[in-house]
């Protein structure tokens, strides 16, 4: 079970561990994944509505260290880009980026899944405020 | 005292060897380097008198004859000899039927499995939430044409003890063979075959200090238990296991096992003072789970549940610390452990659980670090964790519909 140096590095040195109140207008929150698999990520977005940039980003997971590296990384890559940049970021960008084995893949795609939900979650509570 | 990382806390996957039988094997492997059975000159004869010393040494840790005592490579090697041997003898008798439990280690399941192929029946006894089998059960399970019950002494994954004399009791009872893979209770707990009605059993070398590659088999000859053996050869060990019985290994068993009969209770002193403190220590963090039953177990084992906490994540944030998440054996399956799965262990915790060895060479200051290691990587994971903030808040993780992939 040898973890990459990326891996151990995003997993000791993670910057954006916490929430965000999921009511508030601005926050997008994606939760992802199952007890059962033993993965479970929790990635919120805090948006400036004026222009759709992601101004702010926390995590929480509950999976193995490249679970918690793949979170901790998108959480960093979104952070000033605008949620339609956000939303194509794709999960071989942090596989490659983390040099995830093939076991571990999974791991890379329930980020992805998670930062389009967060997203996706945001827009929701647009469309409900405009109606 | 200085502590030398990582600690070692896996003792269910192996122990290091004693320094005395590192000792005493060295110095064999110089010496002794003459055939056992060779009959005609004293390298042969010198090399055959060290293993039958070592053969009565094993033999006296349980009660037995040393007639009853066979050398293997180990015991995944034994309990294929107990099962497959016994079930390959008396199939023309009309007894195809063996009967096992789910939580037995996976060379005894594959064995079973493997004999279904050909033409035998199997009954696999569910565990109760303690692990521990339902006596009733296994009772309702025995026909006439159950020739085998296999259930092991103390699991490998959670440490539980099965109540191996009533087990016995039955068996002889209905009249069948009754085998138990012993590896992790050899030389720790006290097994006398003649009290437990016990048949066969199955002897780990390297589990209780003694070098990898050696193991036994007892087999019980008042009743005759006959066996069909696994390999031909030359009719050493009496057919039962054919092969030239490595003088060095045989002898370093023998030793780790006088030195188990002799410091058993100090051992199981030591152990247990050592677990009682870490457990009490570990449950003062909230929702902290021990699988297996509390009182029926072993205590060199100690198997977690850490609510909240990916037990992959925590082995890697406690690396100073070598353990393991259930069973060497199946480490490379993502599913997790089988043997917590029987025990009805709910999947948010399945993916939490940590199993902690202790041993003969663990020290109270490796105790009080591992402690402290845990009790920090265990809060800095739960305020990573979005289901320990559930749990914080009340929420049934049940209750959640689940997006999965």
């Amino acid at each position: 079970m040898a973890y990459s140096k990326k891996v151990e590095e995003y997993y000791e040195n993670n910057l954006n561990i916490g929430s965000f109140a999921k009511e508030e207008k601005n926050i997008g929150t994606g939760l992802v994944g199952a007890p059962a698999c033993g993965d479970v990520m929790k990635l919120q977005i805090k948006i400036d509505p004026q222009n759709n940039t992601i101004v702010d980003a926390k995590f929480k997971t509950f999976g193995c260290g490249s679970a918690i590296a793949s979170s901790s990384l998108i959480t960093e890559w979104v952070i000033g880009k605008n949620i339609d940049e956000a939303y194509k970021i794709s999960n071989h960008q942090i596989a490659e980026e983390l040099s995830l084995p093939p076991v571990k893949i999974h791991c890379s795609v329930l980020a992805e899944e998670a930062i389009k939900s967060a997203i996706e979650d945001f827009k929701e509570k647009q469309k409900n405020e405009n109606n | 005292m200085t502590i030398k990382l990582p600690i070692y806390l896996d003792y269910q996957s192996t122990s290091p060897v004693d320094p005395r039988v590192v000792e005493a094997v060295s110095k064999s492997l110089q010496e002794d380097f003459g055939n056992p059975h060779s009959r005609t000159h004293s390298f042969g004869w010198s090399a055959e008198e060290k293993v039958e010393i070592a053969r009565k040494q094993i033999a006296d840790l349980i009660n037995a004859d040393p007639k009853e005592i066979f050398f293997t490579s180990g015991a995944t090697e034994s309990n294929n000899i107990a099962i497959k041997g016994v079930a390959n003898f008396y199939k023309n008798s009309g007894k195809n039927h063996i009967i096992t439990v789910a939580t037995e280690h996976k060379c005894v399941l594959n064995s079973v499995r493997d004999l279904e192929q050909e033409g035998f029946t199997s009954s696999f006894l569910g565990v109760q939430k303690n692990g521990l089998i339902d006596l009733n059960q296994l009772e309702s399970l025995i026909t006439n044409k159950t020739c085998l019950v296999s259930i092991m002494a103390v699991n490998n994954e959670i440490g539980v003890i099965q109540p191996l004399k009533e087990i016995g009791q039955l068996c002889r009872k209905f009249g069948v063979f009754f085998h138990s893979d012993c590896a992790q209770a050899y030389g720790k707990i006290s097994l006398d075959v003649n009290d437990l009605n016990l048949d066969l059993m199955s002897i780990s070398g390297h589990k209780i200090y003694a070098p990898k590659g050696i193991g036994a088999i007892y087999v019980r000859r008042k009743p005759r238990v006959r066996i069909k053996s696994l390999f031909s050869g030359g009719g050493q060990e009496r057919g039962i296991r054919c092969g030239t019985v490595p003088t060095s290994l045989a002898l370093g068993l023998g030793l780790a096992s006088e030195i188990a009969k002799n410091e058993m209770t100090k051992d199981h002193q030591h152990i247990k003072k050592l677990s009682d403190k870490f457990l009490k220590e570990i449950l003062k963090l909230s929702h902290i789970y021990l699988n297996g039953d509390q009182t029926h177990r072993y205590c060199g084992n100690l198997n977690l549940s850490f609510a909240g906490v990916e037990g992959e994540s925590l082995i890697m944030a406690i690396k100073d610390l070598a353990v393991s998440s259930g069973s060497a054996c199946t480490s490379a399956s993502l599913e997790p452990s089988y043997v917590l799965h029987a025990l009805g262990v709910d999947d948010d915790l399945a993916h939490t659980s940590i199993r902690f060895g202790i041993g003969r060479f663990t020290t109270e200051e490796e105790i009080d670090y591992a402690i402290n290691l845990i009790n920090q990587k265990v809060n800095r994971l739960r305020e990573m964790s979005p289901l320990w903030e559930m749990i914080q808040e009340g929420i049934d993780l049940k209750s959640i519909k689940w997006k999965t992939h």
